[in-house]
């Protein structure tokens, strides 16, 4: 397993963050990502219970993987996860019940998140629970970074707001002839930013290039 | 070993369910009770959110303190004491008991009532609570909560400005529930009507067929005056 933090482990922790980002560059997530980015509080949460929950299912079946029968290893990753996702949402309704009552069908859909079901397969099947953990917070991080990005766009110019409070609504503004764009709060805004975003980190970085 | 075999790959798939199921069960049966109060304490928090009492440290007594009693509407509109644990789920209640509860409240010495309402939205549940004031006919304030709407349009419903547009509006129209929501922009009786939230027509106009339905449950007492 080598060390707790050798170089190759910072790299399992840090490559899903930017170069090798699940949204971006993997294209995984989509669904989400457009259901739950029209705020910037849900997507914040929504990115944190999914990076808490990676983690916890990368460790679980990583511990497992030696066990596993090949033919049935889908249904066992996804047993485990949506065991996890459950008993997260009961621990929340029992002692953290505001937080439940915001992330509401979020919970539920964390399950159906691709995110989760490529690192178990593409990770934790092959690695150990430490390097699992990593990977999981890594990609999990990933995934909330650009969530909070694209919330934090369409927040402040659809509803001239951010986590609830007024930014751009204000008399001097509205005055100037500005308006709040109400197509930043459709779904089909969310796919258009990350598609801009995948662009920028495109264009800035050569090697994600395809070479044709 | 082989991992691979048919008996293998059964007894495990059978294994794994097992434990999952007992942890699942565990996990639901010994948290139930503190899930069951956060419930009840939730509701108590919404009946004194739609009276305008929000950010209470203590909503349990507070809730004592303001809610007088508990009552269920008769069919001659005469109001009868509940007599009861705690109700969380008013729809259930309506349905297999028949029950329509109403709580009457005092918010600085002036009587209010609190009726709630429950409803379908576009993706799933929506309810509230709405306060009447002494005259049972204009509304002092109201509640309303959603399970799954779009965040950003139909879940706006929950947003303060949504709910402190119904203050003062009148309720009975005649016989009929007049109080309702249209499409944004749409109004015709300023009175009785509020604006629909832009975007989330749906929702907006589900929120008008709650009122309507539950409220109307209340007719006989709305329209009797003493």
């Amino acid at each position: 397993m080598g060390s707790l933090f050798s170089a190759k482990n910072k790299e399992v922790f840090s490559t899903p963050i930017s170069m090798n980002n699940p949204v971006t560059v993997q294209v995984l997530g989509i669904c989400s990502a457009l259901a739950v980015t029209s705020k910037l509080e849900p997507a914040i949460v929504m990115g944190l219970s999914v990076t808490i929950i990676t983690a916890f299912s990368n460790v679980v079946i990583s511990l497992i993987r030696k066990t596993i029968p090949n033919r049935i290893r889908i249904i066992v990753q996804l047993v485990v996860v949506a065991a996890l996702v459950t008993i997260v949402s009961e621990l929340l309704k029992a002692f953290a019940y505001d937080v439940s009552v915001q992330l509401s069908v979020y919970v539920g859909l964390i399950i159906t998140n691709c995110i989760l079901m490529g690192r178990l397969e593409a990770f934790a099947m092959a690695n150990g629970p430490w390097e699992s953990c990593l990977d999981g917070l890594g990609n999990g991080l990933g995934y909330a970074k650009i969530l909070v990005i694209v919330a934090f766009i369409r927040e402040l110019l659809g509803s001239g707001t951010l986590l609830g409070f007024n930014i751009l609504n204000y008399d001097a503004i509205k005055n100037a002839g500005y308006v709040n764009n109400g197509l930043m709060l459709m779904p089909p805004m969310a796919l258009i930013i990350v598609a801009c975003l995948i662009w920028y980190q495109r264009a800035k970085h050569k090697e994600l290039q395809d070479n044709e | 070993m082989n991992t691979n075999s048919n008996s293998y790959t059964i007894i495990y798939a059978s294994v794994l369910v097992i434990i999952v199921a007992f942890l699942l069960a565990f996990v639901n049966s010994s948290l139930r009770d503190l899930q069951g109060k956060n419930v009840e304490l939730d509701t108590k928090k919404q009946i004194l959110s739609s009276l305008g009492i929000k950010d209470t440290e203590d909503a349990e007594s507070k809730f004592a303190e303001v809610v007088k009693s508990d009552m269920v509407v008769a069919e001659d509109g005469t109001l009868k004491p509940y007599e009861g644990t705690f109700i969380t789920g008013y729809e259930k209640e309506f349905k297999e008991n028949g029950r329509a509860h109403i709580f009457i409240c005092d918010v600085d010495g002036e009587t209010k009532y609190v009726i709630p309402v429950y409803g379908t939205g576009l993706w799933g549940a929506i309810w509230g609570y709405v306060a009447l004031n002494e005259d049972k006919n204009t509304v002092f304030g109201t509640y309303f909560s959603h399970a799954s709407e779009t965040p950003g349009l139909g879940a706006e419903i929950a947003g303060e400005h949504f709910q402190n547009e119904f203050k003062g509006k009148n309720v009975m129209e005649g016989n009929a529930v007049g109080l309702g929501v249209v499409k944004n922009g749409k109004i015709e009786k300023p009175e009785y009507q509020v604006d629909g939230i832009s975007g989330g027509t749906i929702t907006s106009l589900a929120v008008d067929q709650m009122l309507k339905n539950c409220m109307g449950q209340y007719t006989k007492f709305l329209t009797t005056k003493e």
